[in-house]
């Protein structure tokens, strides 16, 4: 205990812990007392989510498919084997969809592996109850507007298919690595809301 | 259940406010609470009866809690609904009974992350509609968990992609067996669901099991 107290402090200055930081840290307690949780494995899970999965993976994705054609081939036939050559795996009861076009959002539930945790915005009331009804309206607030004769697709993910779109490669971009390339590609491209 | 968690199509929840450089998790309690729901889940529940856990949170609490809130209470819930956890001990914070054991160790965590939790299942009957068909969406409101929107609900659309079969969300949140279905993406134009107004070159594409759809 004086050891999170400590790293509390350290994180917050004097901040008294809020209510839901003593309400988890109860429950959290009782589990590991209970034997229901062991505490190891909670920083293993937290590692990983935190540092080891991110859009940084879905980037390199992208980056292969835009300079590999056999690799884009294979990725659009079966994606979830083509991010396992890049070693990526897919996260508990998924499978990966692969969506080709740049005007595409890819709703609702995002692949945890490749595109990391979903930022607050996406997981929150204002944009899951517009995206479907205005997605124009969506990527014009990210930045991107969609001419009026471009067909928008929205993929209002309902099953354990999760969607990572491959935005359309930047202009002047050709003589870039993949690596280079890599850092172009934004999780917002890989959603579909913005454009590169 | 028609919840407010089905809010595809509604209007007025507010701006949307990207957040620039935002962190992974905005507090050290969001990241325990996500690795509480894993370790304990693990061997107890499954990942439809985690998101009716969620959608049994009453609407207005559904409204004003954060993402990690949610995740929070329906631990809590799902812990005792499934017997981890007795409501006296959530409610004490002491335990009391046996010490059991982790159904999750350290050294199974890769393991089981990276191995995940195939839903797609093979079973012996055909699949009733074929890509291209039309087929609309049955008007079903049952009052447990469904994955089918209510703004399609009683639309005609397309089917665009089979996928086989994948274990069915509606029988399995309530822990009554996988009872794996074909699953289809569906195409829905825009006006076909939005009305007239709406751009008839945009769509909507859905993930439907074949118990949600009739031949249109």
């Amino acid at each position: 205990m004086a050891h999170d107290h400590d790293d509390y402090h350290h994180d917050h200055g004097q901040d008294p812990p809020s209510d839901m930081a003593l309400r988890v840290k109860a429950l959290e307690s009782l589990l590991v007392d209970k034997g229901i949780v062991d505490p190891a494995a909670l920083d293993v899970i937290i590692e990983t989510y935190e540092h080891k999965v991110g859009p940084r993976n879905g980037a390199r994705v992208v980056a292969r498919a835009w300079s590999d054609p056999a690799y884009r081939a294979r990725l659009m036939a079966d994606a979830t084997t083509a991010i396992a050559e890049l070693g990526f795996a897919v996260d508990p009861g998924e499978a990966l969809g692969i969506l080709d076009d740049f005007v595409t959002l890819g709703g609702h539930l995002v692949p945890w592996p490749v595109l990391g945790l979903p930022p607050v915005w996406y997981k929150a009331a204002p944009y899951r109850s517009r995206a479907v009804i205005d997605p124009r309206g969506v990527m014009a607030e990210f930045g991107t507007r969609v001419a009026d004769d471009v067909e928008v697709r929205v993929w209002d993910s309902t099953a354990e298919i999760r969607y990572l779109v491959v935005p359309q490669r930047s202009a002047g971009t050709d003589g870039l690595t993949e690596d280079q390339l890599a850092d172009l590609v934004t999780r917002d491209s890989m959603i579909g809301v913005a454009r590169l | 259940m028609n919840g407010v968690h089905d809010m595809g199509g509604m209007h007025g929840l507010g701006p949307i406010a990207p957040e620039a450089d935002e962190p992974v998790f905005h507090a050290d309690w969001e990241k325990r609470v996500l690795a509480l729901n894993l370790t304990t889940g693990a061997g107890r529940w499954n990942i439809d009866a985690g998101r009716h856990a969620i959608e049994r949170i009453p609407g207005p609490d559904y409204l004003r809690m954060s993402y990690y809130e949610k995740w929070f209470t329906r631990l809590g819930m799902l812990a005792v609904e499934r017997g981890a956890l007795t409501a006296r001990e959530l409610e004490t914070g002491k335990p009391e009974g046996p010490k059991l054991t982790p159904a999750l160790t350290a050294d199974r965590v890769a393991a089981v992350l990276a191995h995940g939790g195939p839903v797609d299942r093979r079973i012996d009957a055909a699949p009733a509609f074929e890509v291209g068909d039309a087929v609309r969406a049955r008007n079903l409101n049952p009052t447990g968990h469904t994955r089918l929107p209510r703004y399609a609900r009683g639309r005609t659309g397309v089917i665009d992609r089979h996928h086989g079969a994948h274990v069915f969300p509606d029988s399995n949140a309530h822990f009554a067996g996988e009872d794996p279905r074909h699953l289809y993406t569906v195409r829905f134009t825009a006006p076909e669901l939005w009305g007239e107004a709406a751009s008839p070159r945009d769509a909507v594409y859905l993930d439907l099991w074949e118990p949600y759809l009739e031949r249109a």
